[in-house]
């Protein structure tokens, strides 16, 4: 959307988490060689800890891959200047540029001093087959051509005033690039420091002059050893990884313990308080959430689960426990299918997606499961959002992005368009029409698909009910409500039979239903008075 | 905290406001003339998870980043991410703590054994350890002068009686980030819990919060139950009523259309199954709570 934006002539920027562009990847690669009329910069930011993300993949990589410009701001200001930057490069050597952030640079707050406003050039198409038509015959001649914008690129690198000389203490030379240059400023300010802004094409050139003023160079950076193969292929000797971890974020304490055993004195450790006991926290479904009691019949079926990625993914966890496989957005049923197709499965096998993701990345597994006649069945959990990741509208939603309404895709009729026969739609509450529509779907032959149609409770809008509350009398400590993971039910302070009783925090609980069904004695009643929710 | 600048830590539970109090906490430093840095994490906050977020103010600050041992004040809207956050503090410094508890579910899941995975409210043990503890039920606070939900403005009154921040700078940051009419609960969150007086409302407020369960008080059983199983008379697949009751899936129907007993050491004794079973096939010896 992005690449033809551009070559209409308007600026373009396309956002996107460091897995996104693994899906983008195909067009990525392609638009390096035509370029566009208007500046196109990819944002990704990649995730060193992998604080919320499937896996922590490095995406300097993809600079060099796909032969594009590489800008990695430290901070919020060289987040906003890198952005200003990155179009100017993308429009001045015709390529698209790829700005590099990190969790640590994008959750971020600083103080930023904004630059006076250019005007973008006005949008206009200009016809250029050879440029825009990625044949062979032309794709050969644009990636001459985008050998010799490098070479171009290389020479700006060198220059760059983004890739700075800091001399200082000539004992340590670190390179380094993104927020972890303030990590090193931070615990090692008296060293000298090459700070890599545009660090693609490499600045082999000013590496080497650096070099050459230290005794020692060592890199410091997250993840890959990305930076520290350039130097070593240019033929300049650097430390770096030895002394630093390829997984997970740095910190200015790791990259202080790094540092002292490069053999830099460290300082002194600081006392600190001892960690006391404390009680796990793992993210958990939210109290109500629609996505709740497919898993909890699933797993009671013995179903085996293929899933996806979305709020869904936690029903791997304690207590739901019901997901067997979990790799990349709209994997799951194409996994489904060769789980099916291995014969090696223990019980039924069940796809799990969310409508988001189904819309995103679902449809061509599931007509090829239907043209394959494969035996799977697909659960569409549609909670009418893309909640995960903060609650974005999707083409089943009904609303766009802005929230103006907006046509809907009909998912039922969707799958019946895809060859579906056995398709229907059941309310997640209904804990007993759940089990039920997931075993007659089992049963099926062929493909069978059940959508659970209740929305989230949290996004876009929030979801309540009159509360319910556990009449103590009555419960009798089996604990089967607690199979939910539903984090307003925890234990009471009573007991039955060495068991512990529960109760119910009538602030968070959404009114849902579905633990008052799973209460054999009629213990979970509603809470008194009306509901001074909204 | 000194006039030069300071690390500050607020961790809470997603959903409870840190990442907007860590917003008006930066503007505040903002508009009191410093340079500020702040960097959250709050993974899959939305879904009860843990929130934290690091802010450093001072003339010039490089890195986002409070180490261990260094944070001049922390900040917790809820009690075990105050104790999670300890090793952060700088000894001697202050810690503000909310005394209600959001227990994760996961601290409640030994069956058998009863143990309460949730750490006691001890607030005498955390003042020895700590010195300056300010404690106060931020939640019932916020909820008696106006909304339950501006109980990170309570704690932030609490913060405004400890840094160098002029009182209009506060004010000012308060209504440009609290959301769209929610100002005036926010302001007299933010004044009540600026006039607490400390240590004596420390004391108070943790004599007044509610006693919970904790540790397993020996009442626990401990060990499973047992089921006998009258097995000729169960119906099998054509039922499987027990087998969906069970809250621990111990229960199966096998190879030869009865019920069996799959996995004999989860048994909690509630006695669902041997209740509904229509064919009375199954019995709970429950020894272990017959021989108290
Ligand atoms: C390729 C890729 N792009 C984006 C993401 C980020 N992401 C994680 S979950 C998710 C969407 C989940 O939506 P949905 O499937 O509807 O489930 P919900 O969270 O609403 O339950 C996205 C976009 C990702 N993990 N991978
Ligand atoms: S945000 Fe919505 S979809 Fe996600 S766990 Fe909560 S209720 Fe479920
Ligand atoms: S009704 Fe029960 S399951 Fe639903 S939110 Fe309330 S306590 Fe949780």
């Amino acid at each position: 959307m992005t690449l033809g934006a551009a070559m209409g002539g308007a600026r373009a920027l396309a956002a996107m988490k460091h897995v996104g562009l693994n899906v983008a990847a195909d067009t990525f690669m392609t638009a390096a060689y035509t370029g566009a009329r208007a500046g196109l910069v990819v944002v990704s930011a990649d995730d060193p800890g992998m604080h919320s993300s499937q896996n922590e993949q490095d995406n300097r990589f993809f600079a060099r891959f796909a032969g594009v410009p590489l800008l990695e701001p430290a901070d919020s200001q060289e987040a906003y200047a890198f952005t200003l930057l990155a179009f100017e490069l993308a429009e001045r050597f015709d390529v698209p540029v790829l700005l590099r952030s990190t969790t640590r640079v994008s959750h971020a707050r600083g103080v930023v001093h904004r630059a006076p406003a250019a005007g973008p050039p006005a949008p206009r198409f200009e016809r250029a087959p050879e440029k825009f038509v990625m044949l062979p015959g032309y794709a050969r001649d644009r990636h001459r051509a985008l050998l010799e914008r490098l070479a171009a690129l290389e020479r700006e690198a060198e220059a760059s005033a983004q890739n700075r000389v800091e001399l200082r203490d000539r004992r340590f030379g670190i390179v380094t690039s993104g927020i972890v240059y303030h990590y090193v400023r931070e615990v090692m300010p008296e060293a000298s420091v090459l700070k890599l802004g545009l660090s693609h094409p490499f600045p082999a050139g000013l590496v080497r002059r650096f070099a050459a003023e230290v005794e020692r160079l060592v890199v410091v950076e997250e993840l890959e050893p990305y930076l520290e193969d350039a130097i070593r292929a240019a033929g300049v000797p650097v430390e770096g990884k030895a002394y630093f971890s390829r997984t997970g974020e740095l910190s200015p304490d790791l990259v202080a313990r790094g540092l002292e055993r490069a053999g830099w004195p460290a300082p002194a450790p600081r006392p600190r308080h001892a960690a006391p006991p404390t009680a796990g926290r793992p993210p958990v479904l939210c109290p109500g959430c629609p996505h709740v009691t497919p898993y909890l019949a699933l797993r009671q079926m013995g179903a085996v689960v293929s899933g996806d990625i979305g709020c869904y993914t936690l029903a791997a966890m304690e207590p739901l426990r019901a997901m067997d496989t979990t790799v990349a957005m709209g994997s799951s049923i194409g996994m489904a299918i060769g789980l099916a197709r291995s014969g090696g499965a223990s019980g039924p096998v069940v796809a799990t997606i969310g409508d988001s993701t189904f819309l995103h990345a679902g449809l061509p597994a599931l007509a090829d499961a239907v043209y394959n006649g494969t035996r799977v069945t697909v659960v569409i959990l549609d909670n009418a959002t893309t909640a995960m990741t903060g609650g974005q509208a999707h083409p089943a939603a009904g609303v766009t992005i802005r929230g103006d309404a907006a046509p809907t895709v009909d998912l039922r009729a969707l799958c019946r368009a895809l060859g579906v026969g056995w398709v229907k739609v059941v309310d997640p509450y209904d804990l007993a029409g759940i089990r039920l529509a997931l075993a007659e779907a089992v049963a099926q032959p062929g493909v069978s698909v059940v959508i659970t149609n209740r929305p989230c409770v949290e996004m876009p809008v929030k979801v309540r009910d009159h509360p319910f509350t556990v009449a103590d009398g009555a419960c009798i400590a089996c604990q089967a409500c607690m199979n939910l993971g539903c984090p307003s039910i925890t234990w009471s302070s009573g007991w039955h039979e060495g068991r512990r009783k529960v109760q119910i925090d009538a602030v968070t609980c959404t009114g849902c239903t579905v633990c008052v069904q799973t209460c054999v004695p009629g213990a979970i009643v509603p809470a008194p008075g009306r509901s001074g929710k909204a | 905290m000194s006039a030069a600048g300071g690390s500050i830590l607020l961790v809470g539970v997603g959903g409870q406001g840190v990442v907007l109090a860590s917003a008006i906490v930066a503007d505040t430093a903002l508009r009191s003339g410093y340079d500020v840095k702040q960097s959250e994490v709050h993974g899959m906050s939305q879904r009860g998870g843990i929130v934290s977020s690091h802010l450093r103010y001072g003339r010039a600050v490089a890195s986002p980043l409070i180490e261990a041992g260094q944070a001049d004040v922390v900040v917790a809207t809820e009690w075990n991410e105050g104790l999670r956050a300890l090793p952060y503090l700088r000894p001697g410094a202050p810690l503000i703590v909310n005394l209600h508890r959001v227990v994760p579910p996961g601290a409640c899941r030994d069956r058998l054994g009863g143990r309460f995975g949730y750490p006691p409210l001890a607030v005498d043990a955390l003042a020895r350890e700590v010195g300056d503890v300010r404690a106060c039920d931020a939640l019932a606070i916020a909820r008696r002068v106006g909304s339950p939900k501006a109980l990170n403005s309570v704690l932030l009154g609490v913060l405004a009686t400890l840094v160098p921040f002029p009182d209009h700078t506060w004010r000012e940051a308060l209504a440009a980030n609290a959301p769209r009419g929610s100002f005036p609960a926010n302001a007299a969150a933010f004044d009540a819990g600026r006039a607490l007086r400390y240590p004596d409302e420390t004391w108070a407020q943790a004599a007044a919060a509610a006693p919970a369960p904790n540790g397993n008080e020996g009442r626990a059983r401990g060990a499973p139950a047992t089921l006998a199983l009258t097995e000729p008379w169960c119906k099998g697949r054509a039922c499987g009523i027990c087998v969906r009751a069970c809250p621990e899936l111990c229960l199966a129907i096998d190879g030869r259309d009865r019920v069996a007993v799959v996995r004999p050491e989860a048994c909690t004794g509630c006695r669902l199954c041997e209740l509904l079973c229509p064919d009375f096939v199954i019995t709970v010896h429950d020894t272990v709570v017959e021989a108290r």
